[in-house]
């Protein structure tokens, strides 16, 4: 044996090579391999999932379609004060002339109209009657277009119309997200909508609201199941997780409906309080269509992703624990609280990190029993994405969404501790 | 208070029954008494009640028959947390989300006693296992022999007056296991404490007990001091289990008080001494231990019974020899010789005679 250790320098393989090279070297094609192995995972997380998840984070900034529809307008608009109080000069108005032509002869003046519409109600109108008479437009002697414009549209003469097409030329806009945390540009830069236009900041609020009272019943009503699904005999502990998986297995649509079945003012759960005389048959309970439908069906739906990982973390505690505390002379209440809670810890945290999580984005049941109080942020995300169109609003929601998860996901693992979560 | 003839002792079992599912008892008929002070063993295979009493004793499990009684009172109808008895865990329970000395401050805190009494007591207790400085780890950083340590002392913390130990040592290796062996027992001795230890290791037994109990079958075998337990094994359940034991089967042919002739089962007669049979015509099964069989013809004793004997294998275990014999068309028949100077080294093949005095050799049941 040559004294290689004594030398002081790096440590040398059998044919001189320093170790650690040959290492990489032995290590490389084990992990070419394990690469090999999870690329058409990889390759379809990254085009199903990554990718549209980029495009639509993109969405909620992106602007372009205004510089692009109204090139000249655009252009010429960026030497204009908006502050001035004045109209801007009649080359602006020339280029706008020009441009609803353009726009109006490849029929995607409309458009450019609706996407200012977001900002300012009544562009569309403005955009739509113009562009109907802008194909007609001669170009090189038609003029003066200020008149022009005017006159086909009086809205041309007020500046906030000018305002807001310069305020969204630029190929990237905040408007998106302005108007997501209900604010917008006005003449001094971003401010408060009106208090009867904020829709979102409340929506918002009452999301997270209601995820927190789901995820709460959730912990309520999970925990003693899941304590005799760790603690009876075997067999009996199959029955019950058979119970328990059952309703997972069914369809989400199925068990939403059941609940509109005994919720309604008609509905089993009425007839039943009524027959026992607990409720008069005129008053009957409004329990569906509000934020009580909302959360009792979430709750239940949720029910299974908190016992689950509370099941597989009471599993691992051995009863020799609440044993041993008892026989140091605890009773069986101390026995629960000092000893055998806080090792259930991390199921309960488990189960509330996914519970919450899944609640704030989620879109079936609230919008199925919701009613209007009951809805969540989701439900106006959907709206935008398929029947108001407006994917850039739509794409800030979210963003925004997306960003509270993560907010919230690195509190608690500041909080309780990532490490400390255990899902089976 | 009403003594009965059975609870003069500290902890009495009186025909104890139990069983689980109301058709197999799993202990049977089971009459026990420790006394203040003394260390009991409960030693038996796995599934022979042993941990079950213990259970009971404990209050984990409740008796299906029978009066279990602790200091001449019924503890049948009190809940654990009201028996105030130490217990140590087969896996140490050993709270994981508690520091070592929070562990130790559990049951003193459970009684409500005073912080400054309650850091006294933890730090003299810790100081008892020698684990002075480890107050403020948690038990996944210790040891597997620290942690038993702190297993041991957060149940003798509350100074109790009866200890449980159920299979303590197990998950220890040998040299730590030897080691812990003497700790508790020096422990025991020196605080005067009560303790029923439960092990299926039948070394531990003997090493560290008064008095061991063999459980098999939900029964206690024999209840006897170490020494007589393996000299005088009363049944032969208890001579297999207990250390090992040579076995030639026959039937007894003659009885006559303190001695008896069996015809083994291949024509040979040897004398024994009748334990457990009592008329001629019985099987039985005849039980020499090892140790007591001698081939060396200058020290046979005076009186001693002979027989031929074919070597089959011979094993060098350092401090003694080991060597298998065919003795009586039996194969298994081993012998232990001290590897002194003057010994011989058998070969295999070589024919001898073997002897031992007919008080070693012990007829019991078949």
């Amino acid at each position: 044996m040559s004294d290689m250790t004594d030398t002081g320098g790096p440590v040398l393989a059998a044919d001189g090579t320093p170790l650690k090279r040959s290492l990489r070297k032995a290590l490389r094609r084990q992990k070419m391999r394990a690469l090999l192995l999870i690329a058409p995972l990889l390759i379809f997380v990254l085009v199903s999932f990554i990718m549209p998840i980029g495009d639509m984070l993109y969405r909620s900034v992106e602007n372009k379609i205004v510089s692009q529809t109204l090139p000249r307008s655009t252009q010429a608009l960026s030497s204009w004060d908006a502050d001035s109080g004045e109209l801007p000069s009649e080359a602006v108005f020339a280029a706008m002339a020009a441009d609803l032509k353009e726009a109006a002869e490849q029929k995607i003046h409309t458009r450019v109209g609706s996407r200012l519409n977001y900002e300012n109600p009544g562009m569309s109108s403005v955009f739509r009657t113009s562009g109907r008479k802008a194909k007609k437009f001669d170009l090189e002697n038609g003029g003066p277009w200020k008149e022009q414009l005017i006159e086909i549209n009086e809205d041309w003469a007020d500046t906030d119309v000018w305002r807001t097409i310069k305020t969204y030329s630029p190929p990237v806009t905040a408007g998106y997200f302005l108007n997501a945390v209900d604010m917008r540009v006005g003449p001094d830069g971003a401010e408060m909508r009106p208090e009867r236009e904020r829709i979102y900041m409340n929506l918002l609020k009452r999301t997270l609201w209601m995820s927190l009272l789901i995820t709460f019943s959730c912990i309520v009503l999970a925990y003693p199941v899941a304590w005799l699904l760790a603690n009876l005999p075997t067999r009996k502990a199959n029955l019950l997780m058979i119970l328990v998986l059952l309703p997972f297995w069914t369809s989400l649509l199925v068990r939403t409906s059941a609940w509109k079945i005994l919720l309604q003012q008609q509905g089993v759960i009425n007839d039943v309080l009524v027959w026992i005389g607990l409720v008069d048959d005129n008053a009957r309970l409004i329990i569906i269509n509000n934020q009580f439908g909302t959360i009792v069906a979430m709750t239940h739906i949720l029910l299974p992703f908190m016992i689950l990982p509370m099941y597989s973390v009471m599993q691992t505690i051995p009863p020799s624990y609440v044993r041993a505390a008892k026989s140091l002379g605890a009773t069986d209440w101390t026995a629960f609280w000092r000893v055998y809670f806080p090792q259930t810890i991390p199921g309960i945290g488990a189960g509330s990190i996914l519970v919450f999580i899944l609640a704030i984005g989620y879109y079936i049941t609230p919008a199925l029993v919701g009613g209007t109080k009951g809805t969540f942020i989701s439900n106006q995300i959907a709206f935008h994405i398929s029947t108001s169109l407006n994917w850039g609003l739509a794409s800030a929601l979210g963003a925004i969404l997306l960003a509270v998860v993560l907010v919230l996901y690195w509190a608690y693992d500041k909080i309780v501790g990532i490490d400390n979560v255990k899902l089976g | 208070m009403a003594d009965t003839a059975s609870s003069d002792g500290f902890v009495v079992f009186d025909r104890v029954q139990k069983s689980y599912d109301g058709e197999t008892l799993v202990v049977k008929d089971l009459n026990l008494s420790v006394a203040r002070g003394e260390f009991l063993t409960m030693l038996g295979p796995s599934g022979s009640g042993k941990t079950t009493c213990l259970m009971m004793l404990a209050g984990f499990e409740t008796a299906t028959h029978g009066d279990i009684l602790l200091g001449g009172q019924p503890i049948n109808n009190i809940p654990p947390h009201k028996r105030g008895i130490g217990m140590v865990f087969q896996n140490y329970a050993l709270f994981p989300h508690m520091t070592v000395a929070e562990n130790l401050a559990f049951p003193l805190e459970v009684r409500k006693m005073g912080k400054s009494e309650r850091e006294a007591k933890v730090k003299r207790a810790l100081d008892m296992v020698q684990m002075g400085d480890f107050g403020g780890r948690r038990p996944a950083q210790l040891s597997g022999g620290q942690q038993q340590r702190i297993a041991l002392s957060r149940a003798l913390v509350f100074e109790p007056e009866l200890v449980l130990m159920d299979e303590p040592l197990g998950a220890l290796d040998k040299q730590l296991r030897e080691r812990m062996q003497f700790e508790i027992t020096r422990l025991a001795h020196e605080l005067g404490i009560t303790t029923v230890y439960v092990t299926h290791d039948q070394t531990e037994a003997l090493t560290m007990s008064d008095n061991v109990a063999v459980f098999d079958d939900g029964r206690i075998q024999q209840l006897a001091p170490p020494d007589q337990l393996y000299e005088k094994p009363e049944n032969s359940f208890v001579a297999q289990f207990i250390g090992e034991n040579n076995t030639l089967e026959g039937v007894v042919t003659e009885i006559s008080g303190d001695t008896c002739i069996v015809k083994l089962d291949d024509g040979e007669i040897l004398d024994a001494t009748p334990i457990n049979v009592s008329k001629v015509g019985d099987r039985t099964q005849v039980s020499i231990r090892p140790e007591r069989v001698e081939y060396n013809k200058d020290r046979l004793q005076e009186g001693a019974h002979t027989l031929k004997a074919e070597v089959l294998e011979f094993i060098y275990m350092g401090d003694i020899f080991r060597t298998r014999l065919r003795v009586a068309g039996n194969d298994e028949f081993v012998i232990k010789t001290r590897n002194a100077p003057d010994q011989d080294r058998l070969m295999p093949g070589q024919q001898i005679e073997i002897g031992w005095l007919p008080s070693d050799c012990r007829a019991l049941d078949a």
